[in-house]
Formats: C-alpha cells, sequence, structure tokens
C-alpha cells in the first residue's frame, strides 16, 4: 500500500471534526463535578450501569486489539474466536460473581491497592510498579500504532498526527478524569460497531453472504474447535494449551486482575451495579468477533474472487502485512461519507485506548506509588494537583515511549515480552489471595517471584518451531538457552509458558506461605478473603439481576455460540 | 452525578445521520458508489444512525422530564 491510499475529503473531515468537538465537550461538562482527587480518578458510585459495562467492553477494544483481530481472522479464520469465546467470557462471569465483591467491598480504591491490604506493601509496589511501566508503554505503543498508520494511509505528518492525538486525549482527560475517560470509551464503542459494521455487510453482499465467502475459504476456517488437535490446526496449538492456557491462566490473569478494566466495574453506583459490569459486557463482547474477526476472513475471501482487484497490503517490509486489513478494506468499499465514520471509529479507538491507559496509570501513580512510598498524609487537593499531575506526566512518557517504538526496533515486542513473564503468573496470587486464607505476604511476593522467574527461564529453553541441528531463532522468539523443548507455532508456546509461570507461581506461593506466619488477623482480613467475608444479601433484588443469574445466562448463550461454530 | 451519556450519544449519531443522510441524497447515483457495489450505502446508513441518534435523544429527554 502506497501512501495516501485513501483521500478524506471535506466531509470525512468533518464527521472527525465533530467526534472531537463532542468528546473534548463531554470533558469541559464533566469538570464542574471533578471537585476532589477521588472524583477526579475514581468517579465512585457515580456512573450508570449499562455505561461501566459497555466501558469495561470498550477500554480493551483498543484500536490494536480490532486491528490484531483481523489480523488474526485473515491468518487463522473462525479459530480467532477462541478469544473470546474461551478466552474472555468465562473469566468476565467469574470476575462478576466470585471477585468482585472483594474488589468493589473492601477499602482498596485499586487493584495493587487491594494486595497491599490482603497480602502487604512490597507485593502491592511489585504490582503497581509493573502496571505502571505497563500502562504508560502501551499508551506509548497505541500512539505510535496510529501515528504511523495516519501517516500511512492518509500521508499526513508523523509528528503532527502523534501530538494533536496526544493533545485532545490530554484535552478530556484532564477536564473529566476517569469519567471522561469512561463515557468517551461508551461513544467510542457505538462508532466502533456502527462504523465498521456496514464493512462487514458490504463485503459479505459482495461475497454471497456467509457461504459465499466459507466457499472461498480453507474448510478449517469455519471451526472454532473442529480442527484443534489435527495437522490442520491454523494456530498450531492442541486443546490442553487452549483451555488451560488461554482460557484459564491468560484469560483469567487478564480479566480478573488487570486494573484497567476492573477500574471501570469499580465506578459503578452499588455492589450489584459493580458485579454487573463485567455481565453486560460479556454479551456484545460475545458478539465481537462478527464486528472484527469476520474482516480479516473477507479480506482473505475477496482475494480468492475472480476480478475483486483486492489484495492485503503489503508493509514496509516488503511482505504481506495482516494488521492493515481493516484499513485497506475500509478504502475498498467505503465511499466518502462512510470512509470518514470508519476511519472516526479507527481513530477514536486509539484514543480512547491511550486514555484508558493513562487514566489507570494516574490512579496506580497516585495512590499506590505517591501517597504509599512518596508522600503519604498530604491533603486532598494535594493529591488532585498530583493526579492531574501525573495525567500530563503519562501523557508526555507515553509521547517519549512512541518514540522510542519508532526508533528502536523490536523494543515492544520485548516489552511485550517482559510484560508477559511478569502477568503470566499473576492470576495464582489473586486466586489465593482471595479463598485461601493461610496465603502470606511472604509467599505472594516470593511466589510471584518465581512464576516471573520460571517464565523467562521457559522462553529460554523453548522455541516456536522445530529446528534442525545448528538452526537458530533470534533470541526474542525464545530458546535462548537451547531448543530443549520445540512447539509449531508462537501461540502454543506463549501459551504453555503462561501455564508454567502460573503453576509455578500457584506451587510456591503455597509452600512458602506454609513455612512463613500469617501478619494479618481473620479480622483484617474480612472483606478480602472469601471465606471470612459475610455472604453479601442479595434478597431485596429479583433473580433476574442477581449476578450469578445473569452469569450462567451469558455462560449458556456462549456454549450455544461455540457449538454453532463447532 | 445528573449527567447523561445519553444526549451526547444522540447529538453526535443524530449529526452524523444527518450529514450521511443529506449527502447520500444529493450524491445519489454517484460515480463513488461503485465501491459499495452500487447500494447508495451513505442515504441507507445514515438514516439508520438517524432513527438511532434520535432515539437516545428522546431516550434522554424524557428521563429529564420526569425529573423535577
Amino acid at each position: 500500500m502506497n501512501t495516501n491510499t485513501i483521500n478524506l475529503t471535506a466531509l470525512d473531515y468533518s464527521i472527525l471534526g465533530i467526534y472531537i468537538l463532542v468528546v473534548i465537550g463531554i470533558g469541559f461538562v464533566l469538570k464542574r463535578h471533578m471537585k476532589s482527587a477521588s472524583d477526579f480518578l475514581l468517579s465512585r458510585g457515580t456512573i450508570p450501569v449499562w455505561v461501566t459495562g459497555l466501558a469495561f467492553l470498550s477500554a480493551n477494544l483498543g484500536a490494536q486489539e480490532v486491528i490484531g483481530m483481523a489480523a488474526s481472522g485473515a491468518k487463522y479464520g473462525l479459530m480467532t474466536s477462541q478469544f473470546y469465546w474461551l478466552g474472555a467470557i468465562p473469566a468476565m462471569i467469574f470476575l462478576a460473581v466470585f471477585m468482585m465483591p472483594f474488589y468493589y467491598g473492601s477499602r482498596a480504591r485499586s487493584v495493587p491497592e487491594y494486595l497491599a491490604l490482603r497480602f502487604d506493601e512490597k507485593t502491592r509496589g511489585l504490582n503497581a510498579a509493573a502496571f505502571a511501566v505497563m500502562t504508560v508503554a502501551s499508551s506509548g505503543a497505541s500512539l505510535h500504532a496510529l501515528a504511523a498508520l495516519l501517516h500511512l494511509l492518509l500521508g499526513w505528518n508523523y509528528n503532527v498526527s502523534l501530538i494533536a492525538t496526544s493533545i485532545v486525549v490530554l484535552a478530556y482527560v484532564l477536564k473529566g478524569g476517569l469519567s471522561s475517560a469512561i463515557y468517551t470509551e461508551v461513544l467510542q464503542f457505538f462508532l466502533i460497531v456502527l462504523g465498521f459494521a456496514p464493512l462487514v455487510i458490504i463485503g459479505l453482499n459482495d461475497l454471497g453472504g456467509w457461504s459465499g465467502m466459507m466457499s472461498k475459504l480453507p474448510e478449517t476456517y469455519a471451526h472454532s474447535w473442529k480442527y484443534v488437535d489435527t495437522t490442520n490446526n491454523p494456530m498450531g496449538v492442541e486443546w490442553f494449551a487452549l483451555v488451560f492456557g488461554l482460557g484459564f491462566v491468560l484469560s483469567f490473569g487478564y480479566w480478573c486482575t488487570d486494573f484497567l478494566v476492573i477500574q471501570r466495574a469499580m465506578a459503578a453506583k452499588n455492589m450489584g451495579d459493580a458485579r454487573r459490569t463485567p455481565i453486560i459486557a460479556a454479551v456484545p463482547k460475545m458478539l465481537f468477533p462478527f464486528i472484527v474477526i469476520v474482516p480479516g476472513m473477507i479480506a482473505l475471501a475477496l482475494m480468492e474472487k475472480a476480478g475483486s482487484g483486492y489484495t492485503i497490503p503489503n508493509g514496509v517490509t516488503g511482505e504481506t502485512d495482516y494488521n492493515l486489513v481493516i484499513p485497506s478494506l475500509i478504502a475498498h468499499y467505503l465511499p466518502t461519507g462512510l470512509l470518514g465514520l470508519a476511519m472516526t471509529a479507527l481513530m477514536a479507538s486509539f484514543m480512547s485506548g491511550m486514555a484508558g491507559n493513562v487514566t489507570a496509570f494516574n490512579t496506580v501513580w497516585t495512590y499506590d506509588i505517591y501517597q504509599s512510598y512518596i508522600a503519604s498524609g498530604k491533603s486532598d487537593s494535594h493529591y488532585m494537583w498530583m493526579a492531574k499531575f501525573a495525567t500530563v506526566g503519562g501523557i508526555i512518557i507515553s509521547i517519549g515511549f512512541a518514540y522510542v517504538a519508532k526508533n528502536v526496533d523490536n523494543i515492544m515486542d520485548f516489552l511485550q515480552l517482559v510484560f508477559g513473564f511478569v502477568n503470566a503468573p499473576v492470576f495464582a496470587t489473586f486466586l489465593l489471595g482471595m479463598f485461601w486464607k493461610r496465603a502470606t505476604g511472604h509467599g505472594a511476593f516470593f511466589g510471584l517471584l518465581c512464576g516471573t522467574m520460571a517464565a523467562i527461564i521457559f522462553h529460554g529453553i523453548s522455541s516456536p518451531m522445530p529446528l534442525t541441528a545448528g538452526e537458530t531463532v533470534p533470541w526474542i522468539k525464545g530458546a535462548w538457552l537451547g531448543a530443549h523443548i520445540t512447539y509449531t507455532s508462537s501461540m502454543a508456546q506463549n501459551f504453555w509458558l503462561a501455564i508454567v509461570a502460573w503453576s509455578v507461581c500457584f506451587v510456591m506461593t503455597i509452600v512458602i506461605s506454609l513455612f512463613t506466619k500469617r501478619i494479618r488477623t481473620d479480622e483484617e482480613l474480612k472483606g478480602l478473603v472469601y471465606t471470612l467475608t459475610p455472604k453479601i444479601k442479595e434478597a431485596n433484588e429479583p433473580v433476574w439481576v442477581r449476578p450469578a443469574f445473569l452469569g450462567v445466562i451469558v455462560l449458556a448463550a456462549a456454549v450455544i455460540l461455540n457449538i454453532i461454530f463447532w | 452525578m445528573d449527567f447523561d451519556l445519553r444526549f451526547p450519544i444522540g447529538i453526535l449519531f443524530t449529526a452524523y445521520g444527518a450529514i450521511l443522510t443529506v449527502f447520500g441524497a444529493v450524491s445519489n447515483g454517484s460515480e463513488i458508489y461503485k465501491k459499495s457495489l452500487g447500494d447508495n450505502i451513505n442515504l441507507q446508513w445514515g438514516i439508520l444512525l438517524l432513527v438511532f441518534g434520535v432515539f437516545m435523544l428522546t431516550l434522554a429527554i424524557r428521563a429529564r422530564r420526569k425529573k423535577p
């Protein structure tokens, strides 16, 4: 794809302009509600549940997710839906039914703070520091991806795109804080759905409907489960790695412990709404494969269609760049007007992804790092000032990361690898913390370190592909201690890495806990551990709005989708 | 908080719907719709966005009226 392949008209620009006016307008309207640091950082108890639910979903639905899922759709077909139906829904329901009461019900204002109350300061510090770096790095990555894409597609200047986007995000986050970020995420949700749906509709029309599309694709592309464990398996993973690695360790580790998404639920009006937040999010999440994965399949089928004149474009390296599936389909099908809408949706999701990371970062920085270790016991206005300072700082550091990503090859792959090492074991810590009162601070902290170490070592001894003698893979892909274990895809390697890290952390946390003394009394752990917390009284709520009931219904729907697209 | 998100959603999509519907009507039969298989997708989708936007605005206004 050459530069300037998409030409926006004045009409398209006005559609983009209206969006920017509306989001900045939201920031200004919300400004008068921002009276204290906690209004700005937490929005606790103020946001209706349909909004927190859709924001919970959209916070994860950054542009990289949209673009990446379409790329996977083109590479693997419908098996990509495993990341939704297996790799998200069960974890979201588990969070709603079992874990949310401890986040929302305790005094914790953030996920790291939960660890401080449940275990000790060092466990919180470890989690908070890793999380803070991770959020600004992904915000920077998102910024870089957007600017690079705008440069490639529209011929916009990289630096100008980067700075202009940052200023828009800064404007609305600085005014309205977390509330601004949450409300614009919901706006972005509707934009993504209504901006990309025409693409899927026209694409399927063009190919002669679902069956017409499938007739041009390999048979393996039509199924979610059928080809797992066969040699035709597009992803190269077997069912155990898929179910345990993706469906349990990675999925629960993300959805049940990542403050970026949980922060949205914690802004809900009451406990019931906080618990219903992930369930509400799960409903559109379940249907998202049709908006983000199907375009990838459309793109591949379209290349097979005689006379379509479409190919998935090459990237800067000269190889097919699957990340360009969505932009190239937009250029192929959408006339000016809808083109502007789809491009606005794409940019909106980059911006809201950045806003989400920045609002999670400023909270963890202000409460878990600044207030805990640098300056405790200051006035609320002092922390309000710090929160705003951290917002500006977070955006400046993101810009810095964006330039690092632009100039240092593979740096983002490296950071992702490191975050993978840190995140893989973390769900074991939360699971034991919430459901086993004997787990101690030393156990949690050193268990986590052991899990991370195990992940690093496993990466060193495993290879994402079989190697013949003398053959090597780049160290970033593993096997830098020799290829002792080999897989047929980097996905399989990654799932197994997660399984190993989680298991080591789980076992070591138990062992170390049994050899160390509990420092928290039962009284202190009330509200933080399952067996020591009084059951939530739900008697005043009708059965059909209770989280467990709704959760079972959503799970059943996910099972049905799995069966239909088996 | 007395902020109702249905207002901005309604305003945004009513504006988008109106713009696309008008542009679609004016540009009917134009070359630009070759891309979208000959369908005037701006007009069709514009009407849908307009309906959605007006629906959201209606909900927001009704909710505001109920409150004293």
